[in-house]
């Protein structure tokens, strides 16, 4: 297994009840690798238990990024969540920890 | 020095509440043209329409002066030019106080320009047919408990106040990237139908709208992704061409860094379809932006394509939403978990003995799962912090969650401490619509107060 955290880095946006996460690749490996495995449905699995989703995933090719949008992420929108991360700061966090099922020795 | 053939704008602030420190360095030392304030979030106007009817002299953003007075001395001295959505719901009150700030501190009249129009309460008020971008249902619901609806004016109307060479521009709801256009449109005079040049500006206005962010601000993770000098982060400039041509970069004496891996979590963030990122003055495309680190802290960028502007703009519309009550208290040790799930249920059933009610309640077990919620398997700290927030119509019920939750201390389950003081916050929520171009009219006025 590899994590996301190995392959590439990020940050998380808001806008209303959504929240959108960059994972930019490293490299052109583990671009490859992310694009292959890190799907809207992985994603979803991950935030199942904060999100309604969907989850939308747009691909970057050129700038070897991935852009996912997590619908009904935030609690119902910053501006009325009862949350601690009414923005959801911390979420490009938990899209780091997700783990991928790949030899970690394949790491270019 | 911005090479000949560019302007050089900088980026003041990216929210009410941003340090003020980096902008005056900026000032002082960047050899700017312009100096750009982003500070409203999507809120901040209704908070302001608040206070704007409680008193008819405020409105505008509160820290307007600590922000603008640190940087006038040296923006007048270096002209400097200002440009700022620190109106919020009074841009006129703003200009005024500006105004009078100079004269005192011996600054001498200062020339401002607000915009106006933004506020388009009245307009949805009788369009309660208007659907929400979220739900779909109409406005109508809503507007009993309405307290602003401002469209995202463009870059378009903020260079009608541009032209008329106030130093100080100061606006209410303007989309952040617009901020940045306009001084390009102006100093260019690009059309408002030049769509390869707008996009090209409207990624500039993007990457420099959240500040430090693209200078390694909510970026840097120790021995992974080192940000040097993070103590003494600095805020971003971009220098821009007549053709759209642009880099970003930092002053070298400041923090942080500017590279190709914080100009794209910059370039990604708040983005949804990355083909088509909405804004009064175009439909940005960034799929095919390259990047090139020219030189230290400087990165360079190209291929941005634009599509023509949309027929409406997005309106924000502000209403109250009750009261949200918040109590927090901690636990340490063996069984901290289980003591601090015990309190969150204590506190509950008391609330629920006084008869208070709640539309909906969360309980979070800081260290353990309020960031990311409960995850199956993670290991029990050994500190916990137990918070109960609860949303009620009244704020009596709000005040009564933090008011149980600090009796923890003596009469819950043992070794209970540190309660807050509780927390009582006044909701104020946003939805969005879109609203014909036609039915707003952005105008400008030159300050003589």
């Amino acid at each position: 297994m590899i994590r996301v955290h190995d392959l590439g880095h990020g940050r998380a946006g808001d806008k209303g009840d959504t929240s959108n996460i960059s994972v930019i690749a490293y490299d052109a490996h583990g671009w490859a690798l992310l694009r292959e495995h890190l799907t809207e449905a992985r994603v979803m699995q991950a935030f199942a238990h904060l999100a309604r989703g969907p989850v939308t995933r747009y691909e970057l090719p050129r700038l070897m990024a991935l852009n996912f949008v997590i619908e009904g992420a935030l609690g119902g929108g910053v501006t009325r969540s009862l949350a601690q991360d009414a923005h959801g700061k911390s979420l490009s966090s938990l899209m780091m920890t997700i783990e991928l099922p790949v030899d970690g020795a394949t790491r270019g | 020095m911005a090479a000949a053939g560019t302007i050089r704008i900088g980026a003041g602030s990216s929210f009410a509440d941003d340090r003020i420190e980096p902008a005056v360095e900026l000032a002082e030392h960047g050899a700017l043209d312009w100096l750009v304030f982003e500070c409203l979030a999507e809120r901040t106007v209704a908070r302001e329409n608040q206070t704007r009817r409680k008193d008819p002299d405020r409105g505008y953003t509160p820290r307007l002066l600590d922000r603008l007075g640190a940087v006038l001395p040296a923006c007048l001295r270096g002209d400097v030019r200002i440009v700022s959505n620190m109106g919020a719901a009074h841009p006129q009150a703003a200009a005024r106080l500006v105004r009078r700030h100079a004269r005192e501190t011996g600054l001498g009249e200062v020339s401002c320009a607000t915009l106006l129009g933004d506020d388009v309460t009245e307009l949805v008020r009788a369009r309660p047919g208007l659907p929400l971008m979220e739900s779909g249902e109409p406005v109508e619901s809503l507007l009993p408990r309405m307290v602003s609806a401002n469209a995202y004016l463009g870059a378009d109307a903020v260079c009608r106040a541009l032209a008329t060479g106030a130093r100080v521009v100061l606006t209410g709801r303007v989309a952040d990237p617009s901020l940045f256009l306009a001084p390009m449109m102006h100093a260019y005079g690009w059309r408002d139908d030049d769509w390869p040049r707008l996009a090209a500006g409207t990624l500039v206005g993007h990457l420099l709208e959240c500040g430090a962010q693209v200078c390694g601000g909510c970026f840097g993770e120790p021995g992974v992704k080192d940000v040097p000098d993070l103590a003494r982060l600095g805020f971003p400039f971009a220098d821009v061409d007549a053709a759209g041509g642009f880099s970003v970069s930092k002053l070298a004496r400041a923090g942080g860094r500017v590279d190709r891996a914080t100009v794209l979590e910059q370039l990604l963030y708040e983005l949804h379809d990355p083909a088509a990122y909405v804004t009064p003055d175009c439909v940005l495309d960034v799929t095919e932006v390259e990047l090139r680190e020219l030189g230290p802290d400087r990165v360079g960028l190209s291929g941005a394509r634009g599509r023509p502007r949309t027929d409406t703009y997005k309106v924000t519309v502000g209403y109250d939403d009750g009261y949200i009550g918040i109590g927090e208290v901690s636990f340490a040790g063996i069984n901290a978990v289980p003591r601090a799930r015990w309190a969150a249920e204590v506190v509950q059933q008391r609330l629920a003995d006084r008869g208070l009610r709640y539309s909906e309640t969360r309980v979070d077990l800081i260290g353990l799962s309020s960031l990311h919620g409960a995850g199956e398997g993670r290991p029990e700290p050994y500190e916990v912090r137990m918070r109960l927030a609860c949303r009620a119509s009244d704020r009596g019920a709000a005040e009564a969650v933090g008011f149980e939750t600090r009796a923890m201390h003596v009469n819950g389950p043992g070794g209970a401490g540190g309660g807050a003081d509780p927390v009582v916050r006044e909701v104020l929520a946003v939805k969005s619509l879109l609203l014909p171009r036609a039915l707003v009219d952005p105008h400008v006025r030159v300050e003589t107060a």
